[in-house]
């Protein structure tokens, strides 16, 4: 990506003086406090005490199958902080010792196996930074009742550094068969969740993970281990892996018949929908945040796309009566979060915040309006219509 | 999209499961013995593949249902709550208020067996016998005007049982939007 001259509206010039104001200010007015030594060393880091985001958790009588919530507004740079990852889980978070958990690999192999951790970990490594996203993400939005802020709008994706081995290794240790069409995932949950990914996602990009952004995966995450499918419907990214099987059909489990099928107008549903299409959020400033007042800001906030990399972000505060190109900050990786980033100059007057997203497939966000021409309002997974904020004349940023 | 349409669309090229195949083995792991096999249970596909031997009948189920299931779904399988309806629903799809449940949304009947197999009931998943689950599985399609209320389900006939809604899938047709670039200049 070529990067794009900086704003007018906001020139490095500009910083400099406002900079050395502030020092000159400090030097001038300071009395030293007593100092006193702070806390000392510990073993396993805690953020600070003034930071409070945490993840959203939707009032549910079922909460062992139910969602949690990244709150997106709180994030920098692309990764999300493990303890931050959105949660969705069928019947729990189950507690596994690692010593004790192995992974089943069957079916149509020459060579059914058993893998210990301690086995998976000493196959070659691989680690890549992927984004996860629930089918459902953004679904309110599609009907026309948003969440209030980025966490409840489009907080069902997340994205980390994983580690683990191809699952491609591990078929070819086990030797496929040429019947072989598509393999069925199941987890050691209580419920058992189970997926079908045909044989041509598994020895593509799949990895069988069991590290997280550097520490081994958070429980909710599936520790001690989980499926990656890079770009596909969260739900097949099945957590607490404990079996493969290589088959020669899809086998219609419940979450790819009668859930994570989409609806359509004339009452036919669509099956296998597994990419999760480009999507983009303004994060800051978004719904539930204030502006101090008019001046200068920082637009930003996170593009993804499950076919591919993220080429370019356009943003309108004028309601997409013109678009601004926004620049790509930090890594762009293909089937990763993107953060992108635009100074913006607030006049003080109503104004519409909108983020289009592009990725190298040459796919790209519709209006919500184009969405709901065709796919209607019944089948609400995989929507990526262009989201909206309000800035109103107070500073206050709304979802309406 | 059938079914068949479906495998073949997303078939692999067989020259890239050969592949695979030949790559020597590294020796990690162990061989899995059938015991390791049995202990995953059942996943059973839509024509029957996995299905343990076994039967129930629709009278069975229904005992079965009202002590284990009824408190969540209803005890016609309409829901309750959060707990999601089991039947009904049929004709729906097409409209503004689509229900969807197994008589009127699912496919495949095996599916229902699976489900209740590994998932059901919620607060105790696992507990149900195969026998137990081929009772309830008839009783649940009972409710949904599928089966009679005399009917007896094992491995052999219930991959034979056409679910209403078996062909209201199609495959992914995306990308299915144009994008207009709402730009003026
Ligand atoms: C404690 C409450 C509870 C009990 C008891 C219970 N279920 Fe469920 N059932 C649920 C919940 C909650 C779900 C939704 C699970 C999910 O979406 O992850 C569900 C889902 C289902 C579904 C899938 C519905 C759909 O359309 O997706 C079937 C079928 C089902 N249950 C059958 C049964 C049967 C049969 C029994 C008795 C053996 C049973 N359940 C007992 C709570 C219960």
């Amino acid at each position: 990506m070529t990067p794009l001259p900086d704003d007018p509206a906001l020139t490095r010039r500009s910083f400099l003086t406002s900079g050395a104001a502030s020092v000159g200010a400090l030097v001038v007015g300071a009395t030293e406090p007593p100092r006193r030594l702070g806390a000392p060393r510990r073993p396993y880091g805690e953020r600070s005490p003034h930071e409070t985001a945490t993840r959203y958790l939707r009032p549910t009588a079922t909460p062992d199958t139910a969602s949690s919530r990244t709150p997106l507004q709180a994030l920098y740079g692309i990764i999300t902080p493990s303890a931050l990852h959105f949660e969705r889980h069928q019947s729990g978070v189950p507690d596994i010792d690692p010593a004790h958990h192995e992974l089943l690999l069957d079916g149509l192999v020459d060579r059914p196996l058993v893998f210990t951790m301690e086995d998976l970990r000493r196959f070659p490594s691989k680690s890549q930074i992927r984004f996860i996203e629930c089918a459902g993400n953004t679904s309110e939005d599609q009907v026309g009742r948003p969440g209030i802020d980025p966490q409840r709008s489009h907080g069902l994706m997340s994205c980390s550094e994983w580690t683990g081995v191809p699952l491609r290794t591990l078929l070819g240790e086990a030797g496929v068969s040429p019947r072989a069409r598509w393999v069925l995932a199941e987890g050691a949950d209580a419920s058992r969740h189970a997926r079908s990914l045909p044989l041509e996602k598994a020895l593509d990009d799949v990895l069988v993970a069991y590290g997280q952004n550097g520490e081994a995966l958070r429980p909710e995450q599936g520790y001690p281990l989980r499926l990656i499918v890079p770009g596909w419907e969260g739900n097949t990214n099945i957590k607490w892996l404990g079996h493969v099987r290589v088959v020669d059909q899809p086998y219609m489990t419940r979450d790819e018949t009668a859930s994570y099928t989409d609806l359509m107008p004339d009452g036919k549903a669509r099956w296998f929908t597994f990419l999760m299409d480009p999507k983009s959020v303004i994060t800051r400033p978004a719904g539930g945040q204030t502006l101090q007042g008019p001046g200068c800001y920082e637009i930003t906030g996170l593009a993804w796309s499950g076919r591919g990399t993220i080429r370019r972000v356009e943003v309108s505060t004028d309601g997409g009566e013109s678009w601004e190109d926004a620049r790509l900050t930090g890594a762009v990786l293909p089937k990763a979060a993107t953060r992108f980033s635009l100074a913006w100059r607030w006049d003080g007057a109503t104004a519409t915040l909108q983020s289009r997203c592009t990725d190298d497939t040459g796919a790209t966000q519709p209006t919500r309006e184009e969405v709901v021409a065709v796919r209607g309002l019944n089948g609400t997974d995989h929507y990526n219509g262009i989201k909206a904020w309000y800035v109103h004349r107070d500073g206050s940023v709304r979802h309406e | 999209m059938s079914r068949a349409a479906v495998i073949a669309a997303l078939a692999v090229p067989l020259l890239s499961a050969f592949a695979v195949a030949q790559a020597p083995p590294s020796g990690i792991g162990r061989a899995a013995t059938p015991a390791d096999i049995r202990a995953w249970g059942a996943s059973v596909a839509p024509d029957g593949t996995g299905l343990p031997a076994g039967r129930g009948t629709a009278a069975q189920g229904q005992r079965l249902y009202g002590a284990d299931c009824a408190g969540c779904h209803g005890d016609r399988g309409q829901g309750i709550g959060e707990y999601p309806p089991l039947a009904g629903g049929q004709g729906t799809l097409a409209s503004a208020q689509p229900v969807q449940t197994v008589g009127s949304y699912w496919p495949y009947a095996t599916t229902v067996w699976d489900y209740i197999h590994r998932a059901m009931p919620y607060e105790r998943p696992g507990t149900l016998t195969v026998d137990q689950t081929y009772a309830v599985t008839a009783y649940v399609l009972h409710l949904n005007g599928i089966l009679p209320a005399d009917a007896i389900l094992d491995d052999r006939t219930l991959p034979r049982v056409r679910m209403p809604n078996r062909d209201g899938f199609v495959g992914d047709p995306r990308p299915d939007i144009v994008a207009h670039r709402h730009q003026r200049r």
